[in-house]
């Protein structure tokens, strides 16, 4: 039998070596596959990961894409590493686009450039009050936030279907379900003429660093990382742990919201009922590939992102399945634990135990 | 005595990562002799008695039993050999009774025929035991006596025991040397572990001691002092703690406590019931007692982590601090140093400079315009280390990276640097090792000398003994009136600890 023993000592270079392994080897997996399903695996590969970082085209789109996955990644880097298991960003992500782009439905023929703002403020507080809830009912019943958080996710996606089916529904709009278009005032404004890349692509730069100096240098960071490894020290330090529950998910769901509203502003323009093709699951991923580090999140989403838009070329240029995306992402986790494992333990092989005997 | 070797160990060897737990150590144990086993925290001693009992395998070296070369592969085999073991922490069922614990351990039999060897056992080695009782109604003495019964109800050749006096009260680790006296006589063997120097002086005829993993000297204990024995076992001179520091009878009162209850919520916490006392300036009151008897529901009382109060007040320098948080109690002038380092009192995965920040924020103020100044908390972190002796890399080393000795040392001298008025310790140097321990106590005799009022609650009676200049006992969450030293002895204490000191209704425990 093999036996897993702990290592004494955890390298910090080997807690960052095994997400850059786990993309590696993801690479190599996938060449596999590819050459399985009849295909160049070096033409598929590059298509994948290479092609979308040649053009400055491509470049944009990687950046629209990482964009929510890094502001979602970030605000959960907080909660996990407080040991706060929100598990429903995505749900937060849908009610911020419900709360912030309901401003753009009511004044659609608004031509004030406050309206803009006041959605990005309105969405982070629709994401903030869909994570209030676990926060509540953690904090009150001790009810489990990885249940409740997710349960609301399929709840906002419901009610954001009743809504642009039902009393947000645009009325030209054919019976198709969505929204009117958003005003132009309500649009983020493009950062380089016909690139996607937009206003708040730099907004989506800037949070990881404002994230990382106030984990370091603020006590809320410092109590948040305390937390996270000690509560029991973090109570002899005077930190009451409902306060970081509360603080840690609505952080999360802030953020959640905010990459919500950010994407109904700017590549939509519209309330529909798909405005995310799963970014607050995926932002879990990319929370830990970026080793809970608000900067680690930034390249980790960078990396995902570049993964979905390889995807959508393998489709067109390679005839892949759409399905691959979601392959590559689980295939990445997959490794990324498998050497974390080994980062913590060290295997023992039956062999070299008896030869030692 | 020693007629022919029961048990003879040559050069065994094992290592864990990261450390060598046993060092080529040799050991002989004769047919009815009372053999020690002694060394500080993390000599070897529990990794040499585990290979012993077929819990560990060595990497190296031979194990002779009964002068053959024996494999000890399992407990089950060892206990076939006639080898027995006591744990320091027990394994058994609360909800179940003694012979039903008993009865689990043993090859199936019939009840009342067990019963009445039970009892036949029991009374010959003057271990009163009642059958039906259930474990979570009996003190740990009893629970220990449930323990040693089962193993010679197996008739070992050769009984372990692990540190067996840690949660035993003065009487009953009288009771427990009889029994092993009666034990040795018949010819049996014991390995007895302490780190106790008294009690290995007292009872046994042979000590190995180890040190470091290594077996340092053997020696004939009778012939030995406390402090020749200490030497042995840290490997240096051990320095002489001063007296105490008079007290000035009209110093004011930076502690009171007044008849405070307070509901645990620990799973099987005890609450606290009209617990009184007060702390002067200058002074340090010394709370003796069996662990699990209400002394961390009383740290968590006092320092604000837990619960407000049900009935009665704590007040901490004048202010009453019933409502107040651990952080405004700071600010009062308390500093706090709870029993367990790794996990409460310092963050292991975090640097030296974190864990000064943890509690050196409030009363040293190292915010600077809302944000951190990790300069200054590095200075101080420095201080620290160099004040206090704590041997590490840097102020930048892991908690987790420092000894058990160090680490207490860090986080002592992080609070009395703080300047404080009040010290609330808890067990101060459980488990470090002898050179620390001595440190520890200089620094509370040094920092009580300049006014400051000390609470530190103990389960070490030398300790209590060392440095209180009034002892109390805590006994299931109530706490005996405070005597000053020269008017308490060992024995007073030990009957204080198995009592509650007030006739008062049982607290209701279905809610706990």
């Amino acid at each position: 039998m093999l036996r897993l023993e702990p290592r004494s000592t955890q390298s910090f270079a080997a807690a960052w070596l095994s997400p850059v392994m786990a993309l590696v080897l993801t690479a190599i997996t996938g060449g596999v596959i590819f050459l399985a399903m009849g295909k160049d695996p070096s033409t598929a590969l590059y298509i994948y990961f290479i092609e979308p970082l040649t053009t400055t085209s491509g470049l944009s789109e990687v950046a629209v894409k990482a964009g929510p996955l890094i502001l979602i990644g970030v605000g959960l880097s907080f909660g996990f590493r407080a040991g706060v298991w929100n598990i429903g960003a995505e749900g937060q992500y849908i009610a911020g686009a419900i709360v912030g782009g309901g401003l753009a439905v009511y004044f659609y023929e608004s031509e004030s450039t406050l309206l803009l703002p006041a959605m990005l403020v309105f969405g982070m507080l629709g994401g903030m009050a869909w994570a209030a809830v676990p926060a509540l009912l953690k904090t009150r019943f001790n009810a489990n936030e990885i249940l409740v958080s997710l349960m609301l996710v399929y709840v906002a996606e419901l009610l954001l279907v009743h809504l642009v089916q039902g009393p947000w529904r645009n009325p030209q709009g054919w019976g198709f379900p969505g929204t009117r278009m958003f005003p132009d005032v309500a649009i983020m404004p493009l950062l380089f003429s016909g690139k996607r890349a937009h206003l708040g692509t730099l907004i989506t730069l800037a949070v990881p660093f404002i994230a990382w100096f106030i984990l370091a240098q603020t006590r809320f960071g410092f109590t948040v990382r305390v937390f996270g490894s000690a509560p029991l020290a973090a109570r002899h330090a005077g930190v009451h742990g409902h306060r970081i529950i509360w603080h840690s998910l609505l952080i999360g769901g802030g953020l959640a919201g905010l990459a919500g509203v950010i994407e109904a502003t700017s590549t939509i323009g519209q309330l529909m009922p798909n405005i995310s093709p799963g970014y607050g699951f995926t932002a879990i991923i990319v929370a830990f590939l970026g080793r809970l580090h608000p900067v680690g999140v930034l390249l980790a989403g960078i990396a995902i992102a570049v993964t979905y838009i390889g995807g959508e070329g393998a489709q067109i240029s390679a005839g892949l399945p759409k399905a691959v995306t979601g392959l590559f992402q689980g295939i990445i986790l997959f490794y990324l634990l498998a050497f974390d494992l080994f980062t913590r333990y060290k295997i023992i092989l039956p062999s070299r135990r008896t030869a030692a005997q | 005595m020693t007629e022919q070797g029961l048990l003879s160990l040559t050069g065994i060897c094992k290592s864990f990562p990261g450390c060598l737990a046993n060092d080529n150590i040799d050991l002989d144990v004769a047919a009815g002799e009372i053999h020690a086993l002694l060394g500080e925290n993390g000599a070897g001693k529990s990794t040499l008695v585990k290979i012993i009992y077929g819990v560990l395998r060595p990497d190296r070296g031979d194990v002779r039993w009964q002068g053959e070369v024996t494999r000890i592969e399992n407990p089950a085999q060892a206990r076939t050999l006639g080898i027995g073991m006591v744990f320091q922490h027990f394994s058994l069922f609360e909800a179940m009774t003694t012979l039903e614990n008993i009865a689990l351990a043993l090859p199936p039999e019939d009840p009342e025929a067990l019963r009445v060897r039970l009892q036949e056992t029991a009374s010959a080695y003057g271990l009163a035991l009642q059958p039906d009782r259930h474990v979570y109604d009996l003190s740990m003495g009893e629970r220990q006596r449930i323990e040693i019964v089962r193993c010679l109800l197996q008739d070992p050749q050769l009984l372990i025991l692990d540190e067996p006096t840690s949660v035993l009260t003065p009487q009953e680790t009288e009771i427990l040397f009889e029994t092993l006296h009666t034990l040795a006589q018949e010819d049996r063997a014991i390995l007895y572990i302490s780190h106790k120097l008294e009690e290995v002086r007292s009872l046994c005829d042979r000590a190995t001691i180890l040190r470091g993993g290594r077996r340092v000297d053997d020696c004939l204990p009778a012939q030995e002092t406390a402090r020749s024995l200490a030497e042995k076992m840290i490997g240096k001179k051990v320095q002489q703690v001063s007296r105490l520091s008079p007290i000035d009878s009209g110093s004011s009162v930076h502690l009171a406590v007044s008849g405070l209850n307070i509901h645990s919520d620990l799973a099987h916490g005890i609450d606290l019931t009209d617990i009184s006392l007060e702390v002067r300036a200058g002074e340090v009151l010394g709370i003796a007692g069996i662990a699990g008897n209400g002394q961390i529901e009383l740290m968590g009382a006092l320092s604000g982590e837990t619960g407000s109060p049900l009935a009665g007040s704590i007040s901490i320098l004048g202010t009453n601090a019933n409502q107040l948080n651990p952080t405004v109690r700071r600010s009062l002038g308390a500093v706090f140093v709870p029993e367990e380092r790794i996990g409460h009192a310092a963050v292991a995965d975090m640097t030296l400079v974190d864990n000064s920040y943890l509690t050196g924020d409030t009363r040293l103020n190292f915010s600077r315009r809302g944000l951190i100044d990790w300069p200054a908390v590095a200075r101080y972190t420095q201080n620290v280390v160099q004040n206090f002796d704590v041997r590490t890399t840097g102020v930048d080393a892991l908690a987790s990276s420092l000894s058990g000795g160090n680490l207490q040392k860090f986080i002592v001298g992080r609070e009395i640097l703080q300047e404080p008025s009040l010290l609330v310790v808890s067990q101060p140097t459980w488990g470090v090792d002898a050179g620390a321990a001595a440190a520890i106590h200089e620094e509370i005799q040094r920092l009580v000398s300049t006014g400051v009022a000390v609470l530190m609650i103990s389960q070490d009676l030398d300790e209590v003994f060392l440095l209180s200049h009034r002892i109390a006992v805590i006994s299931q969450g109530t706490l005996s009136t405070a005597k000053p030293i020269d008017e308490i002895t060992p024995e007073d204490i030990g009957l204080l600890m198995g009592v509650r000191h007030e006739a008062l209704p049982e607290a209701d425990h279905a809610t706990a």
